[in-house]
């Protein structure tokens, strides 16, 4: 009986075969795709950055079939998912905490490619698809934080379009263009909805296919920045150092998912708002266009750059401050692109790197997280001060980088990964 | 122009609360039954008048232990069908006419506020006879609500004092009881607590149901850590 069922299984797959390349993928994307075996903690984000994205897109499809995109409906239309809607509160608490969860993860992953210096040659490619992914993902946040139309959500969305005015010739029109009316309305959630629901996340779809593409065109780097490629087994070419993908990795991110979801479910259940920094208290308000907030501030992933847009104060060259602001929030977000060329240390991985570049990481993370900080917090002379010099730090840490990974004494890195 | 001059003077209750932060007391917290049912009694006497919680349903109530005909029986005075949710007759023109800014819906004015402002702010109306309401509040200065409590608190005033500290002048605002209201001091602030609770209620009915579950979805999700650390034990033993 059970031959029978093999044999017929077999002659099924080789029916499919004959049609649909189902065996060749499966073997060159996880049962023959090889891994460092070496991989640490670092390793476990990208696996999870893409769980929580088919988590958002499976809570986000259910939020859709009871959600109102119209002004006069939408906030009362999450309240009704809240109250109303069978399980409703638990897909509602999934998607907002998934969505700051997706910025954790990335960051996280993205630490982990500086860290260990994944954006190196020959994965310059997975990198700028990464940084794609990652400019998708804060437009993602950025339309679906309007949806529920709460006075953050407006206001939010108000200073952000807004900023699209600074810049020459285009600037008022292209700001027109996105809100689709003069101020943020209802055209405006209408077209964000669009764009939150249906734009952005099919170029997300395609974007992380082509990052894990070009991943496993390269291979996987690993936290001591050499190639596994370098040596194989003569006879089978298989690297040395490298394991299948599948069962190893898929056995090990299973358990890093496990983990995630009782960090992601003490959050859901026990503190969904995370005391206002994943859900804010005056988006519990309606969105009130007459009634500017006297404080309003982003969610706390975007305050990095957010303190970037406001440390500038200065009509630097009779341009105007704000433009500085705007073009310094785009450099800030955008420099990660040019990482592959900036960094010109011998070795890859943060264990081989000398000392200049771990002081210019660390002095550059405390500046990170001081800005983040900043970002939550409203504007005294003395904040903008701090926010100004972390703002140099952050920018210097980039510019700098050619001369000081060249200059910065390096140890050798070792032929084989090391492990335990 | 009556009315103009008279809207006039109300715009200051259109901006936003104080942001010159007041110390706020800390709401005792309140999730009993018996509680809430208080709450809800004071909120459907008092503020359902004018603040509609139009997000919430009557029937929603049986979360604090009644039933079906005691909600209403007792809660229920504005609408017909207990199904229905607790809306108000008031306009948002009425209310601006009146009170110079539409009273908000209540349903999340406690994940709004936080229950320690709301518990200040309901304890902090005084006698201000600038103000057209008469009424003025120190948690929320210049408020276009009346003290709709005060049949309960009893009427007080503001005596504000010049004290001189260290060569320092610092004014002093403390509240002083004009006239006695049907409830003492503490059982003023037991109703205002219970009512705060009453809101936080509101605010998330799903919330007791949320954290109850959240408990048996970690035991089972530990389980799984567990397991699939097992597992991958496994697998990894023949990587050397």
């Amino acid at each position: 009986m059970m031959n029978r069922i093999n044999s017929g299984l077999t002659a099924l797959l080789g029916w499919v075969d004959a049609r649909f390349p189902l065996s060749s993928n499966w073997k060159a994307h996880l049962a023959e795709y090889y891994a460092p075996k070496n991989f640490n903690v670092w390793y476990y984000f990208g696996s999870l950055a893409l769980f929580v994205l088919v988590l958002q897109i499976v809570t986000g499809i259910f939020l859709t079939m009871h959600y109102k995109p119209d002004a006069a409906l939408a906030f009362a239309s999450v309240e009704y998912i809240m109250r109303d809607v069978p399980w409703g509160w638990l897909i509602r608490y999934m998607h907002s905490t998934g969505a700051s969860m997706f910025f954790l993860m990335v960051y996280l992953h993205m630490y982990r490619g500086l860290i260990y210096g994944s954006y190196r040659k020959p994965r310059e490619l997975i990198w700028i698809f990464g940084m794609l992914i990652f400019l998708c993902l804060m437009a993602e946040s950025f339309f679906g934080y309007l949806l529920p139309w709460g006075q953050m959500s407006y206001w939010g969305a108000q200073v952000i379009v807004n900023l699209f005015e600074v810049l020459p010739i285009i600037g008022p029109d292209l700001a027109l263009w996105l809100r689709g009316d003069y101020v943020v309305s209802d055209a405006t959630l209408n077209r964000f909805f669009a764009f939150h629901v249906i734009a952005i996340p099919l170029v997300l779809l395609g974007l992380v296919a082509a990052h894990l593409l070009a991943l496993h065109e390269v291979g996987s780097g690993n936290p001591d920045g050499i190639e596994i490629k370098k040596h194989k087994d003569p006879v089978t070419h298989i690297p040395l150092d490298g394991i299948p993908f599948h069962p190893y990795y898929t056995v090990k991110d299973t358990f890093g998912v496990a983990v995630f979801l009782v960090v992601f479910s003490i959050i859901v259940f026990f503190a969904p708002g995370m005391g206002g920094y994943f859900l804010e208290y005056n988006n519990f308000v309606p969105a009130d266009s007459l009634n500017t907030p006297s404080h309003i501030a982003p969610l706390w992933y975007f305050t990095p750059y957010y303190s970037l847009l406001r440390a500038n104060t200065f009509n630097f060259f009779w341009i105007d401050a704000k433009v500085w602001g705007v073009v310094c929030m785009g450099a800030g977000t955008m420099v990660f692109f040019l990482l592959p060329w900036l960094d010109r240390s011998p070795a890859k991985s943060i264990r081989y790197k000398g000392p200049i570049f771990k002081i210019a990481l660390t002095v550059w993370l405390i500046a990170f997280f001081t800005l983040g900080y900043l970002g939550t917090m409203g504007v005294t002379e003395g904040r903008t001060l701090v926010s100004q010099i972390c703002t140099v730090i952050y920018f210097a840490f980039f510019i700098l980088m050619p001369w000081y990974t060249t200059i910065d004494r390096c140890k050798p890195e070792p032929e084989r990964v090391t492990w335990k | 122009m009556k009315k103009f001059l008279f809207l006039l003077f109300l715009v200051p209750a259109l901006a936003p609360a104080s942001e010159d932060g007041i110390a706020l007391d800390a709401a005792p917290v309140r999730t009993d039954a018996l509680s809430l049912q208080d709450g809800a009694r004071t909120f459907v006497n008092y503020c359902l008048n004018c603040h509609g919680a139009a997000s919430m349903r009557y029937n929603r109530l049986q979360d604090l232990g009644l039933s079906e005909t005691e909600i209403k029986d007792n809660l229920m005075f504005a609408s017909a069908k207990i199904g229905e949710t607790m809306k108000v007759p008031l306009t948002m023109k009425d209310g601006r006419e009146w009170f110079g800014v539409a009273p908000p819906d209540l349903s999340v004015i406690a994940r709004a506020r936080g229950a320690d402002w709301l518990y200040t702010y309901l304890r902090s109306f005084y006698r201000d006879q600038v103000r057209p309401t008469g009424w003025n509040n120190t948690a929320f200065p210049n408020v276009g609500m009346p003290h709709v409590l005060y049949e309960l608190q009893g009427q007080r005033g503001l005596k504000v004092e010049k004290i001189a500290e260290h060569g320092r002048q610092t004014e002093k605002a403390s509240f002083v009881q004009l006239t006695q209201g049907t409830l003492t001091a503490a059982g003023y602030d037991e109703a205002v607590a219970n009512l705060v609770g009453f809101l936080v209620y509101v605010g998330e009915p799903n919330a007791a149901e949320r954290k109850r579950l959240g408990i048996y979805v970690l035991f089972v999700l530990l389980l799984l850590t567990v397991l699939t650390w097992l597992l991958k034990r496994e697998f990894w033993k023949d990587v050397h």
